[in-house]
Parts: structure tokens; sequence; C-alpha cells
């Protein structure tokens, strides 16, 4: 666990010096950090939640997904292996943080309406509440936190399992059995190496797709109209 | 060997992954709050700063290159006119010269005539002051000729001079009257 402390020092550090002399020509390792930046900044919170919205949650969003993406990444990491979001306090604190969040802004979007219209929406015959208001709690109040935290934890989870039984399984073929079983070991080398690479794709997807749902939920909160 | 390996993964206590420990909770919560502080403190204002300045710059740039042009644009309107005074001045001193030359060319031409007039009238007059003494020399020889010829004719001088000059001038006067009536 002391190694989420780590990889956040690594985070803090790349992005303190990152932006500790802003140019505004920016030479390359400041343009690699306001190119991460801007990927959050533009292409979620600006384009999902607008210019005032957006930067008013982009402390979050920037947070959620530079946390993300580096805890999955230390899943791939020589030595480390294992990452940082699959066991589950870290994604579950990040749901939990992402709820408030969405809750804060509805509530404070749309003092008295927020919850009215999130549980009876409007325009729906109101025999059908019956039905929808039940249905409406679960998934806005239960689901969401809970499938952000188990999309994320499962996706790591796996995907550290995959590796563990790939490279396993070719030391077990390769030391402990021995013979012809050296050749499966190679191909189960060669497909841990594959899934290394496919883990890189799944950590970016994964903060990636993290830090889009906390902004489309804090974008319905905000909308006018439920 | 792979049954030992199995009873011996078995026999490790059954952790539920669903379940989170106080302190992975703990673990998860600092970092979370520590990034969130760096960027919300630290990165994301050096980052919108430096936003701003870049946004500002390019504005900058571009206002800059607009004056240059309205000023460039207000020179080239300035040379223009300047250039239009120019010609219309240069046209209007043509004009001048124009007027002016057709002036003096006619002073001239006055003047000219007026000494043509001039010397035509000294010389007339010098003409009338010669008919004058011609006239008069000639009467006076006219009245002398007439007077010889008539003594001639006569044979008788005439040489009183008071009935001779009296003879003479009233021809003289016939002669004038009947110049006058022919007139």
């Amino acid at each position: 666990m002391l190694l989420r402390l780590v990889i956040v020092a690594v985070l803090i550090l790349v992005f303190w010096l990152g932006t500790r002399k802003m140019q505004l020509v920016p030479g390359r390792f400041q343009g690699t950090v306001e190119m991460g930046l801007d990927l959050v900044r533009v292409n979620i919170a600006e384009d999902l939640l607008g210019k005032k919205d957006g930067r008013r949650f982009l402390p979050l969003l920037t947070t959620i997904f530079f946390l993300v993406l580096f805890m999955n990444l230390t899943g791939i990491i020589p030595g480390i292996n294992i990452a940082g979001t699959s066991v589950i306090g870290l994604p579950l604190v990040l749901a939990v943080a992402s709820y408030i969040a969405f809750i804060y802004a509805g509530l404070r979007k749309h003092p008295g309406a927020f919850l009215r219209n999130a549980l009876f929406p409007p325009g729906v015959p109101w025999p059908l509440y019956i039905i929808v208001t039940p249905i409406e709690f679960v998934s806005m109040f239960i689901l969401r936190p809970i499938t952000l935290t188990l999309r994320l934890l499962m996706n790591m989870v796996v995907g550290h399992l995959l590796l563990v039984l790939f490279f396993s399984a070719s030391a077990f073929f390769m030391t402990d059995l021995g013979g012809g079983w050296i050749l499966a070991g190679i191909g189960t080398q060669l497909f841990g190496v594959a899934f290394t690479f496919f883990e890189i794709l799944v950590a970016v997807l994964q903060a990636y797709v993290f830090t889009l749902l906390t902004a489309v939920y804090l974008q319905l909160a905000l909308a006018e109209e439920h | 060997m792979l049954e030992a390996l199995i009873i011996a993964a078995e026999e490790g206590e059954a952790v539920n992954p669903l379940i989170p420990a106080w302190y992975d909770i703990v673990y998860s919560i600092i970092p979370f709050l520590l990034v969130l502080f760096v960027f919300w403190k630290v990165v994301l204002p050096r980052m919108q700063a430096t936003l701003d300045e870049r946004s500002a710059k390019i504005e900058g740039g571009i206002k800059q290159a607009e004056s240059a042009q309205a000023e460039a644009k207000a020179a080239l309107e300035e040379y223009n006119k300047l250039l239009a005074e120019a010609r219309a001045e240069a046209s209007k001193i043509r004009e001048q010269a124009r007027v002016d030359g057709g002036a003096i060319l006619a002073d001239l031409k006055e003047q000219a005539s007026a000494e043509a007039a001039r010397i035509t009238a000294t010389a007339q007059q010098q003409i009338e002051a010669e008919r004058q003494a011609a006239l008069v020399s000639l009467r006076a020889e006219v009245g002398t000729l007439a007077l010889d010829l008539a003594s001639g004719v006569i044979g008788e001088s005439l040489t009183d001079d008071k009935k001779a000059t009296a003879i003479v001038d009233r021809f003289l006067a016939d002669l004038e009257a009947s110049e006058k009536a022919a007139k």
C-alpha cells in the first residue's frame, strides 16, 4: 500500500516539474505534460460540461484521470507488477468522490428540484412512478458508484491475474516441467508479452472511461432538464 | 506435483476482493487528496495562467498586426492625398501660367499695336505737315508762274502787287471751293 504513496510522489513530481517553468512555446517535456492536461481539459471537461462548469470540476476530473492512469500503469511496470487500482480501496474512494461531486453539483444547481427530477422524472404519467422511481433511485444512487468501482477494479484485477497466469505458467513449464513443455512455456511467455501491451491500452482506456463517466454524471446533474 | 500446488493454493486464506480493508481505504484517500490538492492548487492554475498568457499573446499579436495594417493604410491614404494635392497644385500652376502667358501676350500685342498706331499717327502728321508745307510753297510758286504766264499772254505786267495778289487769292479760293464741292 506504500506503493501508492510512491506513485503519488512520482505523479506529483512529473506535474510539478512539467509546470514549474511554463513557457509560452513549450519544450518537449512541458509539451507532453500539457498534452495530457489538455486531453482532460478539452476532450472531457469542456466537451461535456462546457467552459464554465468544465473549469469548476477540472481539478477533480484531472485528479481522477491521472491518479487512475498512473495507478493502472504500475500493473505492468516490472518489479511492481500490481496496479494500484487492483485493490478495491482506490476505485471505491474515487467512485465515492465522483458520487459526492455529482450530487453536490446537482443540489447546488437545482437546490429543490434535483432530487425530485432525479427520482420522479417530469413528463411521466404518475402510475409509472411506482416502477420508475425505484429504478431511478437504484441506478442513480446505488449502481453508479458500484459500477464505477467494479469496472475499474475488475479490469485491473483480471489484467493482473492474466499476466500472473501467463508468466507463472511460463516459469512452471520451463523450469518445473522442462522437456517438451518448454515450447508451451515459450507460447505462454509470448502471450504474456502481448497482454502486457494490451494492459497499457486497458490502463489508459479505464482512466479515460472513469473520468468520462464522472463528467457525464456531472453533466446530467447540471442539465436544466432531467 | 500439480495436486500439491492446488492443495497449497487452497490452504491460503480466502480473501474477498470486494470488501476493502481499513488501511486500503486510508491509503486510497491520502493519495487522492494529495493529488487533488496538487492539481487544484498548483498544476492547473499554472496551466491556466499559461493558457491565458498564450491566448493573450496571440490576441496581442493579432491586434498588433491589425494596428500595423491600419497604420500602413493611413500612410497610404496620406501619401495618396499628398499626391493628389501635388497634382492639383501642379495643374493649378500650369493653368495659372497659361493664363499669365495669355495675359502677357495680349499685353504685348496691345503695346505693339499702340506703338504701331502711334508710329502711324506720327507718320501721318508728318505727311500732313509736309503736305501743308508743299501746298504753301506750291501756292507761292504756282502764283508766280501763273502771273508770269498771264503777263506774257496779256503783255502787261501784272506787277501791281496788290492786284496780282488779289487775283491769285481769288483763283485759289475758287479752286479750294471747287475741291470742297468735289469732296
